[in-house]
């Protein structure tokens, strides 16, 4: 039952997607969020962005997701501009945003056509919870519940996965755990990332850059050339965490 | 020592007491009123024996009367309900999912929710005569509005971030529909279900004694007529129990449908 012979397609084809915002400038009203913000994302990028709350960065996150649209600018994905909800996108939200009427493998099979079964027990897999899969997701732990989130955004293979502060709500342990599995499933599937976080921590472990945002506008950003998996211990990773933080508290 | 104390061979303890105790109180009045109209305290023109009843509802039902009056009640019931509930529903999700039809709709049907639907008896009287129309139309009245404001509430209050999710995670208008809306207002769906059948009947309890010539209110009119007391109490525990049949009927939905809601947990 929990056994499956599914095994995702590797298309030759590319599997993450290229991403460029050309002077996307977003208003609401008089306040205007991001300012003339250009941003290029090669295909397979882990980008970090972090920011203080209000900064900016969970609109970037939106607009990405076409949840948003640009108020100028545009955002091209492969070369094409971005038109409503982006389907190459999958958004992993701070909150699981599971729907408690479905049991685990029905959620994660959420908007699947072809082989859902199968396919939603190899995304089960993936993070480790092919055996809750009949639960109901009400009696499914924080950690557990962000794991179940993850296997739906990983189900489809996107091009592109969007995570908005999907650790900000777990306690310091299971987000290491979650902080591992994120980057091992990146590595394995090569799709192009953007983690949106509070934790500069967790963005200089786990980012090939580091984007600082201030005010709508990029005021940093780092390139992170270690060796995964990066530790905390590392000195290389506590000075360039040190080297973001000072730029966001002494702006 | 608790296991030992648990599986003791004294019948008395190995009673399930958890389910005997609720009933001990009615018991007990029960026997009380036996007794009471036994010894003459309580006239049996006032209130009939416990056993006068029994013995009236036996009566009634072997000559097929109470058959009778059952079905049709339970028809009128039934047509009214089905009537006015999928009116409410239809409204209800209408209104719900479309901000237009709100504006539209919702004060008018709120404001006529707000005239007791049994005050308009004399009016419904003279549209209708008092023929079965009459009493159905007051049924769908009375079921159309909780089902209405709870379907139209259940919907509002889904999780916005849900449908967002919905929306990101590739799923149609009907699929968001059927599959995020819909479960997520049916708890509170399930509830106007409650409130409308316990309408339903309060509903035909008052239109059959005011104007029929059958049913169960109309069994309880004419026995009144006649001081049949005992006919008259066995009509009332009919409504008490096909009251509480419809209600078992939506706690065996609920379990069915909505096993996963936090209300289900409880029991």
């Amino acid at each position: 039952m929990t056994y499956t012979s599914y095994t995702p397609t590797q298309s030759t084809n590319a599997i993450s997607t290229h991403v460029w915002l050309n002077g996307v400038t977003k208003a609401f009203g008089d306040l205007t969020v991001l300012n003339d913000f250009s941003l290029e994302i090669f295909p397979g990028e882990f980008v970090a962005v972090v920011g203080k709350s209000g900064c900016g960065k969970s609109t970037l996150l939106r607009l990405l997701a076409g949840l948003e649209t640009p108020t100028r600018g545009e955002i091209v994905l492969d070369g094409q501009r971005l038109n409503g909800l982006n389907a190459k996108a999958r958004v992993m939200f701070q909150d699981s945003r599971l729907l408690p009427w479905r049991k685990v493998i029905e959620n994660v099979a959420l908007g699947l056509k072809e082989q859902a079964r199968p396919r939603s027990h190899w995304a089960l897999q993936q993070v480790g919870l092919d055996s809750r899969a009949n639960d109901w997701t009400t009696v499914l732990s924080g950690g557990q519940k962000q794991r179940v989130a993850l296997a739906r955004a990983l189900v489809t293979q996107p091009h592109l996965l969007l995570l908005d502060e999907p650790l900000g709500a777990l306690d310091a342990l299971t987000r290491l755990d979650m902080q591992r599995l994120i980057e091992t499933l990146w590595q394995e599937q090569q799709f192009t990332a953007l983690l949106v976080t509070h934790d500069v921590e967790e963005a200089v472990v786990l980012g090939d850059r580091v984007i600082v945002i201030q005010e709508g506008r990029i005021e940093l950003d780092v390139p992170i050339n270690l060796p995964r998996p990066r530790s905390l211990a590392d000195a290389e990773v506590n000075r360039l965490k040190q080297k973001v933080l000072n730029q966001i508290l002494n702006y | 020592m608790t296991t030992t104390l648990r599986h003791s061979p004294s019948r008395l303890s190995s009673l399930p007491w958890d389910r005997v105790i609720p009933w001990v109180v009615p018991a007990g009045l029960i026997l009380l009123w036996q007794i009471l109209a036994q010894v003459g305290v309580i006239n049996s023109r006032i209130l009939p024996a416990p056993t006068d009843v029994v013995q009236a509802a036996i009566r009634l039902t072997l000559s097929g009367e109470l058959f009778k009056h059952v079905t049709i009640s339970t028809w009128r019931a039934v047509v009214g309900f089905l009537i006015g509930g999928s009116i409410g529903l239809f409204f209800g999700v209408l209104n719900g999912v479309s901000r237009p039809a709100e504006l539209l709709a919702d004060s008018s049907i709120q404001m006529i929710r707000n005239i007791p639907h049994l005050a308009m008896i004399p009016l419904v009287i003279l549209w209708f005569g008092i023929g079965d129309e009459a009493r159905i139309f007051l049924v769908a009245l009375g079921v159309l509005f909780p089902i209405y404001v709870n379907t139209f509430y259940g919907i509002r209050a889904i999780d916005p971030g849900l449908i967002e999710m919905g929306r990101v995670y590739g799923l149609g208008r009907r699929q968001l529909f059927s599959q995020v809306i819909l479960p997520g207002a049916l708890p509170s769906i399930l509830v106007g279900l409650r409130y409308a059948l316990g309408n339903m009947w309060l509903t035909l309890i008052v239109a059959e004694t005011i104007a029929a010539s059958s049913g169960i209110g109309y069994m309880a009119m004419n026995a009144r007529e006649f001081m049949q007391t005992d006919v008259v109490v066995v009509a009332i525990l009919l409504y008490a129990l096909l009251g509480k049949l419809a209600d078992s009927a939506v706690r065996w939905l609920e379990k069915v449908t909505i096993a996963w809601h936090p209300s289900q947990k409880l029991k």
